[in-house]
């Protein structure tokens, strides 16, 4: 059986690579629509046509596009990113600090919200119809329907405007102390937290309602088992699976939240970078930037895919 | 079905008929509907004319939700708003969902190479994160309302067309069908005839979570500054041209995020309210 498992885990990797790999064509494609000639708005009008011509073959743009893409796939795949249009530094460079403090945002935000959902899930799925699941159900929702930049500025005014706990906006680079550290993170974390923790206790709690309406809970409850017991000994460790997926694809959300969260706090992470790259059509760098965060998603859900595979009884 | 039926009688009973909470939501949603419409007709000034001499007004009697970081009033803004928002979502989710559901019931019915080649593509388009790709192709086009349009419902293609083939097989596998082939039907008949009519509830109820996901992207696009551009503003870009507020507490930064918050949670409420007949009715 245990073979069954591993080609399972092994052609959703492959699945992975060859999605990655059209996801790696649609990006570059999608940058290369854009209309007028990159050697000449690189030179500015008063270019001469020689100077242009130079840069275009410096720049390999006179080669055809199947051949530019193999080329930017190879140098992603060995690391060489390429140099960033608005400033000439390698893309390497630009992105490693930025792509670090990024990394801290989502790891204090995954921290905090994983024990908060799956505190919540469980508990308003095992208390199913009460007051205290519809309480959570209703919040979850309106979480879930409101723009993040919305959480984000009401959380200003709820902790920065009315309670003047934190400063509205966080600077990164003039941290000193704890507190600063404290002051800096707090406000972006909250909000992201916010935001994942209320996908995360819905499908959490999908999960576990659906374990519990299966028949061999049925037959516990039959049997006598206390609520305890059927929850704990019963469900949750078949319901292990879908809410370990549940978990990694709701991470998933944090990359669209982060682009909102670094551009409202003026974090300086990877998303504001690119968000900042777009204002100055600095190409490879969005390319670079998209990248990351594609293969960061695709990590993620392919992650939630193989866990399922692997905590599934039926396939041990 | 009849098990389920004979647990839970209310279902039943209320065959077609809305709950309060539904029928609250369709009025929200009707009412916005209206205003974007309408909207010409309903501003109290004209949206580009500065009419407060202060600027982050608060709300009085004569601009009732308070004027923006120009002196701009905020009520006819919003309303004005509410024409680019809706307009461009409706718009996108009408693209996004008929391609999707199109293309799902082809790929259902014909099988083989066609449905493993467009299911493969649409999934690996689905891994690229909705913003990401919105940012990508606003920085390569820039933005305009057709590019807007046309980059929404291709992000939620995916999602719709995905949706509507895990139906149509379920349906496919269906005797009625198998008679169909055996007349010769077309594939174009099977699917307008015999597959639509019984996906079409639980699509249309599809079609109104799509519509939420939408009309938060475009928000969230506007919102950095790379959706609906300026003279023009839908809700989002409103957010970001007052933001500057948000640390004296203007009601101009609040008020356009409320009226998202208005629509969204209605469409949300409406579709959990929705009678068990329209919104499960493949399943029965």
């Amino acid at each position: 059986m245990n073979r069954r498992i591993l080609s399972l885990v092994m052609s959703r990797l492959l699945i992975a690579l060859i999605t990655l790999v059209i996801v790696s064509f649609a990006v570059f494609f999608a940058t290369m629509m854009l209309p007028g000639d990159t050697a000449t708005i690189l030179l500015g009008q008063a270019a001469t046509p020689e100077a242009v011509a130079g840069l275009r073959t410096a720049m390999h743009l006179d080669e055809p596009a199947i051949i530019r893409f193999l080329r930017w796939f190879g140098g992603l795949v060995t690391g060489d990113l390429g140099t960033s249009y608005a400033n000439d530094m390698p893309i390497a460079d630009l992105i490693a600090g930025r792509f670090i403090n990024t990394l801290k945002l989502a790891g204090v935000t995954a921290l905090f919200s994983v024990p908060i959902a799956l505190t919540l899930g469980i508990t308003a799925a095992m208390m199913r119809g009460s007051l205290y699941d519809r309480v959570v159900t209703i919040l979850t929702i309106g979480v879930i329907s409101v723009p993040e930049f919305m959480v984000a500025t009401s959380a200003v005014l709820l902790f920065a405007v009315y309670l003047k706990w934190l400063p509205a906006l966080s600077l990164a680079n003039e941290v000193h102390s704890i507190t600063d550290l404290l002051r800096v993170y707090a406000m972006p974390v909250i909000t992201l937290t916010f935001v994942v923790s209320a996908q995360m206790i819905r499908m959490t709690r999908a999960a576990v309602v659906e374990t519990l309406n299966t028949p061999y809970v049925e037959m516990a409850l039959l049997k006598g088992a206390s609520r305890q017991r059927i929850v704990l000994k019963h469900a949750l460790p078949n319901a292990l699976g879908p809410i370990v997926n549940a978990v990694a694809l709701s991470l998933s959300y944090l990359l669209g939240g982060v682009i909102i969260v670094e551009t409202i706090f003026n974090y300086p992470g990877i998303a504001k970078l690119m968000v900042d790259a777009v204002a100055t059509r600095d190409l490879p760098l969005i390319q670079s930037c998209a990248m990351i965060f594609c293969v960061g998603y695709l990590i993620l859900i392919t992650l939630a895919d193989i866990l399922a595979i692997l905590s599934n009884p039926r396939l041990r | 079905m009849t098990t389920d039926s004979a647990k839970t009688p209310a279902a039943g009973r209320m065959g077609y008929r809305f709950n309060l909470v539904g029928m609250l939501a369709l009025a929200v949603i009707l009412l916005w509907g209206l205003v974007a419409i309408f909207a010409h007709l309903l501003i109290p000034y004209p949206v580009g004319e500065i009419v407060d001499f202060d600027y982050f007004g608060p709300m009085s009697a004569q601009f009732w939700l308070g004027s923006d970081y120009l002196g701009r009033d905020m009520f006819s803004r919003i309303v004005m708003g509410a024409r680019y928002t809706v307009g461009i979502s409706v718009a996108a989710v009408a693209i996004a969902c008929t391609t999707g559901v199109v293309l799902g019931m082809i790929a259902a019915v014909s099988g083989g190479w066609t449905d493993t080649l467009l299911s493969r593509f649409l999934d690996a388009m689905s891994s690229i994160p909705s913003k990401l790709f919105g940012l990508v192709v606003v920085a390569a086009v820039g933005s305009s309302i057709p590019v807007l349009i046309f980059t929404l419902s291709v992000i939620y293609i995916p999602g719709a067309y995905r949706f509507a083939r895990a139906l149509a097989v379920n349906i496919n596998a269906m005797d009625f069908i198998t008679v169909a082939r055996t007349r010769g039907e077309s594939v174009f008949y099977i699917i307008r005839s015999e597959i639509l009519p019984n996906i079409l509830g639980p699509v249309l109820a599809d079609l109104g979570l799509r519509f939420v996901f939408i009309v938060l992207l475009l928000s969230g696009l506007s919102f950095l500054g790379l959706g609906v551009q300026p003279p023009y503003a839908d809700w989002g870009a409103l957010v970001r041209e007052n933001i500057g507020g948000l640390p004296f507490g203007a009601p101009a930064v609040m008020f356009p995020s409320i009226a998202i918050a208005s629509l969204t949670i209605s469409v949300n409420l409406l579709i959990d309210n929705l009678p068990y007949k329209i919104r499960d009715r493949s399943s029965q």
